[in-house]
This record gives structure tokens, C-alpha cells and sequence, in this order.
């Protein structure tokens, strides 16, 4: 079978703050339903690229093409076939959870609101706070509306910074099954950063594994584990992240 | 430390001129309170037009909402229509309770200077956006310790504006700066309405153009600004 086009093609990315380098040249793809794992230490760059590949901050060099599009000339139309959800960033807390899903909603385009409203609601288990103020929400629940808005625009790439640091095992559990699901009915394509171990080698097709910078290790969980002669990833983690 | 010195420099100098105006003139300011209350609310016109602006995109910073505005198709452009339209609202509210607290209060109808008011509040309006979108910018360059020139930035451009004293007032080469601001136009101009001795046509066109220039010049600002942060990595930053 020959190997489907990548939704997402990031050819030597660098970028640099100042004489810092965040990204040092590095190349990946993403493949249509495929769930990308974005591993390294604290400060390796994997939010810096995640926002790269967002739009927010522009590469020193190097190119990103998503469905066959450069996101410097493409920027609107690449934007509306993707999403993200972070940690670092809130909605409006004076909304509703519902307002504020509306708003997003609008932002995007999205065509029958209030079905697409109902239908993310009820996944991801939102009924009891969706008329709650966003301000009143748990942190828990107001990652799950951070899912949820990523999720609502139907995304065709996924960018997700750390999206389970705040939920609750049970909730984390729901929210990787959900995930899963949407990749096999909607073929959606994940980058997914986190620094969680066993969730990347449950939810994970593939790995990156970023150092300062540069990708230091690529393939399958079982793959990398096997190539450092590890028991399992964290072990892997915790040799490549002390290594200088 | 800057703001210690900042607003009583500026009343200094607003009160200044106003009290050369008032020798100058005494005793034949045409029709006094109806001349000081109707600059007052029309300078609350464009002070509320720029915060409408800026306090729209100061909003959205507090909410930690940006980077899901401009990860969004959403063009910056588009964002700073919506804000403009937001301020539109604004002021339209503010502008009625001002209008009927004058009146209840002091009798006082701002409609005296007829029809000319519309073309007039508009360019202030546009005024105040350009000043909206100016600070705005900075705002996102400089982040946290450029919030303050969302309430201060406005007032720098209060004397040059001539709202309370007519041009004449100022030393020449303050004149010559006041007449690049468009607001100056509108407020000559609202003088020329009062006092009906000269047409205050052009000192319309004056400000509509000046405006449209400025307007142009401040997008363009914000757009280099824009792309700026987004090679230094500020957007994302800002607010955190
Ligand atoms: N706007 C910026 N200006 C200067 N340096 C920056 C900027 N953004 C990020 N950096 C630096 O780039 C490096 C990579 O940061 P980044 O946030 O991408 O790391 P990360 O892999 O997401 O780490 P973590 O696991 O802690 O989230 C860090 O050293 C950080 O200090
Ligand atoms: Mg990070």
C-alpha cells in the first residue's frame, strides 16, 4: 500500500530568539490519521513548534505545508482545517461555556452551531457546566472546554500542548478513547505534546523526540525503547534528557 | 515614575492654555457653558472611541485569549474592524447618557450646533480610533508596562487638540503641530459653526482627510507591529 500524503509537512524548521536557538532544522510529517507524539524535556521546543505550526510565531527559516499549502500564503485557509488546545491559553471568563464555544464557532465559520454545540457537549460529558461562567470552572473542566473548542471546528489537524496535565485519571482516560474514536471515524491527524509516558506509548503512532532543539530519536515507542535498549519510554526519557 | 510627572505636566498645560484663552477673551466667550459643556462630551466622544479599541484588544490579553483569536482564520485586520465596531457601540451608548445627563442637568442641548454634529462626531470617532489602534499596538510590542497608555496615551493628544480654546491660544510652533491632528479640525470647526461667521467646510475636509491618513498609517503600524511579535514570539507571550 503506498504510504498516503502527508496532511502536514515540516521541512528544516529553525527558529531562533535572538542568538537562542528554540528549533535547530528540524524535519517531520504528519500523516492523515495519524496521532504524533512531540516528546523532550522542559524547554526542548515542542511548544515553540506547536506555535509555529499555528501561525503565531514565524519560523527563521525553513517551510510548513499543510494539505499541499504554505502556511505563510495560506495562513486563513490552512487555519480554519485545524486546531489546538493548550494549557497556557483561556477563553473570555465572563462567558458562558457554551457563549464561549458559540464565539469560537462564529470565528471559524462553522455552518448549524447550536447541532455541532450539542453534539461536542455531550462527548466530552460537558452538560453539567455548560451554562456555568467560564471563570466559576475547575481547571479540569476548563481543559475539557479547551478540548472541547478544538474539537468543535472539526479539525482536520489536531495541535495538542500537554492536553491531559489538568484532568483527573478518569477524565484523561475518556478524553484519549474520544480522541482515538475521532481518528478512526473522521481520519483527524494529532500532534500531541505531553510528559505523560504511558499515555504517548498508548495514544502514540509515532514519536519525535526533541533535545535542545533537534530531533534526537524518531519512530514507534517500541521501536525507540528497543533502539536504546530501555525497559520502557520514561527510561528512555530520563537517559536522553541527562545526557549532555 | 513617568506617570507622577505625566498628568499634572498635562493639566498644567491644558489649564494653561485655558486661562490664556479666558484672559484673552473675557467676557466674550460665546455662549461660555454651552461652548465648555458640548467640548466636554465631544472630547468623551473620541476618549471613548479609543478605549473602545484598545480595551477590547486589553480584554481579550486579561482573558489569555489572543492566541486563540490569532490561531484562528481570523486576519488581524478583521480583528481590528471588530474592535472599531465594538467602540462604535460604545460611544453611541455613552454618547446618549451624556447628552441627556446635560440636559436633564443643566438644560444644556448639544444639538444647538444643527446638523453639522453628525460629520463632525464621526471624524472624532475615526480620531479616536486611530489613537485606539496606536496604543494598541504598542501594547502588544510592549506588554504589561505599555498597559497604562490604554487611559494615558489619549490626554498627550488633548492640548494639541484644541477642544477647550481655539488655536490661537497656542505658541506658533504648537499650532503647526495641532494643525496635523484632525481633531483640532473638528473642534475649530464646531467654533466656526457656533460663532456662524466662517464656513466650516474646510476645516471638514481637513479632518476627514487627516483622518483617512492617519487611519491608513496606524493599520499599517499595527500590521509591521503584528508581524513583529509573531518573529519574536510576543503574541503568545504577552499577558502571561
Ligand atoms: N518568545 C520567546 N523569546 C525567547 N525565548 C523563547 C521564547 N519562547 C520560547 N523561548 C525559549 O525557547 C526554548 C523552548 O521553549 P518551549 O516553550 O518551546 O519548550 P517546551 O519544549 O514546550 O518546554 P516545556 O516542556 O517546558 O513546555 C526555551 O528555552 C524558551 O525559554
Ligand atoms: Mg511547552
Amino acid at each position: 500500500m503506498p504510504t498516503p500524503r502527508p496532511v502536514l509537512q515540516v521541512q528544516h524548521l529553525i527558529k531562533q530568539f535572538g542568538d537562542f536557538t528554540a528549533v535547530n532544522d528540524i524535519s517531520f510529517d504528519l500523516r492523515p490519521g495519524e496521532i504524533l507524539g512531540l516528546l523532550g524535556p522542559n524547554g526542548a521546543g515542542k511548544t515553540t513548534t506547536i506555535q509555529m505550526l499555528l501561525g503565531v510565531v514565524k519560523p527563521t527559516s525553513g517551510s510548513i505545508q499543510m494539505f499541499g499549502r504554505d502556511l505563510e500564503t495560506d495562513r486563513e485557509a490552512i487555519l480554519r482545517q485545524v486546531n489546538f488546545s493548550s494549557t497556557y491559553v483561556s477563553l473570555p471568563q465572563a462567558l458562558t461555556v457554551e457563549e464561549n464555544l458559540w464565539v469560537m464557532a462564529r470565528l471559524y465559520g462553522l455552518p448549524q452551531i447550536q447541532l455541532r454545540i450539542d453534539a461536542i457537549v455531550k462527548q466530552l460529558e460537558m452538560e453539567e457546566f455548560r451554562h456555568k461562567v467560564t471563570r466559576k470552572l475547575s481547571s479540569g473542566q476548563s481543559a475539557r472546554l479547551g478540548l472541547a473548542k478544538a474539537f468543535l471546528t472539526e479539525p482536520k489537524i489536531l495541535f495538542l500542548d500537554e492536553p491531559t496535565a489538568s484532568l483527573d485519571p478518569d477524565i484523561a482516560q475518556k478524553i484519549r478513547s474520544f480522541l482515538k474514536e475521532e481518528r478512526r471515524v473522521s481520519g483527524l491527524s494529532v500532534l500531541y505534546s505531553s510528559h505523560n509516558m504511558h499515555e504517548m506509548e498508548e495514544m502514540t503512532d509515532r514519536i519525535i523526540f526533541l533535545q535542545r532543539g533537534k530531533i534526537v530519536a524518531e519512530g514507534t515507542a517500541q521501536e525507540i525503547v528497543a533502539r536504546f535498549g530501555q525497559a520502557d519510554l520514561e527510561e528512555v526519557f530520563v537517559k536522553l534528557a541527562r545526557e549532555e | 515614575m513617568m506617570e507622577i510627572f505625566y498628568w499634572p505636566f498635562l493639566d498644567l498645560v491644558i489649564w494653561g492654555f485655558i486661562t490664556v484663552y479666558l484672559m484673552k477673551f473675557q467676557g466674550q466667550i460665546p455662549g461660555a457653558v454651552t461652548f465648555f459643556l458640548g467640548a466636554l462630551i465631544l472630547w468623551d466622544v473620541l476618549f471613548r472611541a479609543q478605549q473602545g479599541v484598545t480595551i477590547s484588544f486589553l480584554e481579550e490579553l486579561w482573558a489569555r485569549n489572543l492566541m486563540n483569536l490569532f490561531a484562528s482564520p481570523l486576519k488581524p485586520s478583521e480583528f481590528l474592524a471588530a474592535t472599531m465596531v465594538m467602540s462604535a457601540f460604545k460611544v453611541a451608548a455613552v454618547s446618549v447618557v451624556m447628552v441627556v445627563c446635560a440636559g436633564l442637568f443643566y438644560s444644556y442641548n448639544i444639538f444647538v450646533i444643527g446638523l453639522w454634529l453628525i460629520p463632525f462626531v464621526l471624524n472624532l470617532v475615526m480620531t479616536g480610533w486611530i489613537i485606539g489602534v496606536l496604543t494598541t499596538a504598542l501594547i502588544m510590542r510592549f506588554g504589561q508596562e505599555a498597559e497604562v497608555l490604554a487611559w494615558s496615551m489619549v490626554f498627550l493628544f488633548q492640548p494639541i487638540s484644541c477642544v477647550f480654546y481655539p488655536i490661537e491660544v497656542l505658541p506658533g510652533w504648537l499650532q503647526a503641530i495641532a494643525w496635523m491632528n484632525p481633531a483640532t479640525h473638528v473642534f475649530e470647526g464646531m467654533r466656526a459653526v457656533l460663532n456662524a461667521t466662517v464656513s466650516p467646510v474646510a476645516h471638514l475636509a481637513w479632518a476627514t482627510a487627516l483622518n483617512v491618513v492617519c487611519l491608513s498609517l496606524v493599520v499599517a503600524l499595527f500590521h509591521w507591529m503584528f508581524e513583529f511579535c509573531r518573529e519574536r514570539g510576543l503574541l503568545v507571550r504577552i499577558g502571561e
